[in-house]
This record gives structure tokens, sequence and C-alpha cells, in this order.
């Protein structure tokens, strides 16, 4: 095959309906790696900037016209069907990242809060901000060291007991695998039709 | 922080690559949208709507695009509704855009399932 695009692992020319799930945390914690241990290409970055459309009525900093906000972020993929392919992003949770989230992440089956137990206050606004999307999750404990427990984290970042939480290595292809095994778990719950209003 | 690309040189850039223009109809396009092109680049095209041709001989989402080309995705988005206006490009958009209830039991299913054969 020609040239230079056959240097990318081109997707299957029937993929027709691309899912996205996006890996949220503070810098360093382990985003990039993450992606990198379960996606079939090497992770790309990007960015992306906000338009005028994603101009939210709370950026209340915003010069019109003048200034630009700029977010940075990675993906990798993961086909998964003959016409389907999983978009993974992994993005930072700081301020601006949210005002581009409509954007680009709009339409996301879920989310993964990953955290450090050293910084664990890095991961509070991004809980709150995807709770005011709606935007379920389920986060994980990147372990770089010993650290409080699951339990102990739980508390400290006021999880309810509905919310997943668990343990991985972010390097290791099968725990970050089971991340996204759980988030999908708790997604087939979370999207579930309300049977009974009192359940 | 790193100091990213867009926040001092490029302004020039993406005025030039969209002709000034700050906004054409980008919500035709999601990020994750499959882009397909129909035809070869043609002498005389714009060298991004070159690329763009080229990349996309095969399905290629618009933030592998905005990867490759190293311009933002809304960027690209302007360069593609320009494609697609003159029929240079079809569109495969991810079908959550369509389930205003979110995703299908069964599409959960299907995710779950290839993800656990990874
Ligand atoms: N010990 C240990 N190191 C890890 C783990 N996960 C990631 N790292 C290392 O931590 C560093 C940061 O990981 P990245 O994946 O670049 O983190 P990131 O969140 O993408 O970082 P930014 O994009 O800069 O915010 C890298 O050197 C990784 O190799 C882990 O589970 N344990
Ligand atoms: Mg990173």
């Amino acid at each position: 095959m020609p040239s230079r695009t056959s240097e990318r692992a081109a997707l299957r020319a029937t993929a027709a309906d691309a899912l996205k799930i996006v890996i949220v945390g503070g810098l360093g914690v382990g985003k990039t790696t993450m992606v990198g241990a379960v996606s079939e290409i090497r992770p790309l970055s990007t960015e992306e900037v906000m338009t005028e459309a994603g101009a939210g009525i709370d950026d209340t900093r915003r010069v019109r016209g003048k200034t630009t906000t700029t977010v940075a972020f990675d993906f990798g993929r993961i086909t998964l069907t003959e016409s389907k392919v999983l978009y993974l992003f992994g993005a930072p949770g700081q301020q601006r990242f949210w005002y581009v989230w409509d954007q680009l992440f709009s339409g996301s089956l879920g989310a993964v809060v990953l955290v450090d137990t050293r910084r664990l206050q890095d991961s509070w606004y991004s809980i709150d901000r995807l709770e005011h999307h709606r935007m379920p999750f389920v986060v994980a404990v990147n372990r770089f060291t010993e650290g409080p427990g699951v339990d102990a984290v739980r508390d400290a970042l006021s999880l309810p007991d509905t919310v997943p939480l668990v343990d991985c290595d972010a390097r290791l292809r099968h725990s970050s695998k089971d991340v996204l095994v759980t988030l999908l778990r708790h997604l087939t719950t979370w999207y579930a039709p309300a049977q009974e209003t009192t359940s | 922080m790193r100091q990213r690309p867009v926040d001092d040189e490029a302004p020039d850039r993406l005025y030039m690559v969209t002709g000034g223009r700050t906004r054409a109809d980008e919500s035709a396009f999601d990020s994750v949208s499959l882009i397909v092109s129909e035809c070869e680049p043609a002498p005389g095209m714009q060298s991004e709507h070159v690329k763009i041709l080229r990349l996309t001989r095969r399905p290629t989402a618009v933030v592998e695009l905005s990867a490759q080309l190293r311009l933002p995705v809304s960027v690209v988005k302007i360069l593609l509704c320009d494609l697609l206006d003159t029929g240079r490009i079809t569109v495969r958009h991810p079908s959550a855009l369509r389930s205003a209830g979110g995703p299908s039991p069964e599409l959960l299913k299907e995710v779950l399932v290839a993800l656990q054969n990874i």
C-alpha cells in the first residue's frame, strides 16, 4: 500500500460507529499511560480551542474575540467489532478543560476519574463537573505508593456507594482493561430504564 | 504546563487554513465522526484539504485528523465543512448522537463483551 498513510494503523473500511470514554485526572496521574495500556495505537495527542458556541454563560473571564481557551488531550482506540470502534480520551481535569467538554465529549458513554492518593484534592473538581454533566463515572486509584485504602479514599472524595471505586496499575493492560470493564458494568445499571420509581 | 503551539504562533496559521472563517456549521461533525473521502485530491486544492482526502481513504475520526494535521479539532471541522459541501467526503456519525435516551442495553453489552476479549 502506498506511502505515508500506511504508516498509521487505519480503521477497518467497515468502521461506522465510534464511541467515546473519557479518562480524566490531575497532572501526571497516569492518564496517557492508561490510554496507551489498552489502545491498539500509540496514544496520539492534539488540542481543542473553545469556539463561540462552546463559550458557556458561566465563562465570565472571556474577553470577546480575544481569549482562546486551549486544551491538550490525548487518545487511543480499541476496535470493538466490524463496525464499532471505541475512542479513549485522556484529558486534564483542570478548570478550563470543562469549557470544551461539550465540544469534544458530549455523547460519551461514561468516564473514568483517575486519582493519585497523594493528591486526592486534584479530583474533587472533576467529580463535581461530571456530576454536573450527568456523566456516569467510576473512580480508579492509580497505585503509585501504598497510600490510604479504597474506603479511606471513598470517604475523602465523599463518593456515594453507587459509584464504583477500584485500585489499578495504569501501566498494566489487564488492570486498565478491568477498569473499563468496571465502568461498562456500572453503565449497564446507570442507563437501565427505571422499572419502578421506588428501586 | 507545556507550551501549546496554538497559544502563540498559530493564530496566523489558523487564519490561513480556514480562510479567516470563524465558524461554518461545525455541528455537522462530532469529535469522533468517521470521515471517508469520496474522491482523490485535485490539482490546486488547498494543502490541508489534500491531506485530509489522503488520510481518509479509510474511515478516520475527526480527532485523528486533528492529531495528524496538528490542528485544533474545531479548525479541522471547518476544513471538513468545505469538503462535505462539495461532496468530496462522507461522514459516518456516532450512533450516540441519535439515541437521546443514552446508549441501549444491547450496545453496552456489545462493548462490555468486546472489552472483556481484548
Ligand atoms: N509507579 C507508577 N508509575 C506510574 C503509574 N502510572 C503511570 N506512572 C508513571 O507516571 C508518570 C506519569 O504518567 P502519565 O501517563 O504521563 O500521566 P498523565 O496523567 O498522562 O500526565 P499529564 O498528561 O502530564 O498530566 C509516567 O512516568 C508513568 O510511567 C503507576 O501505576 N505506578
Ligand atoms: Mg498525559
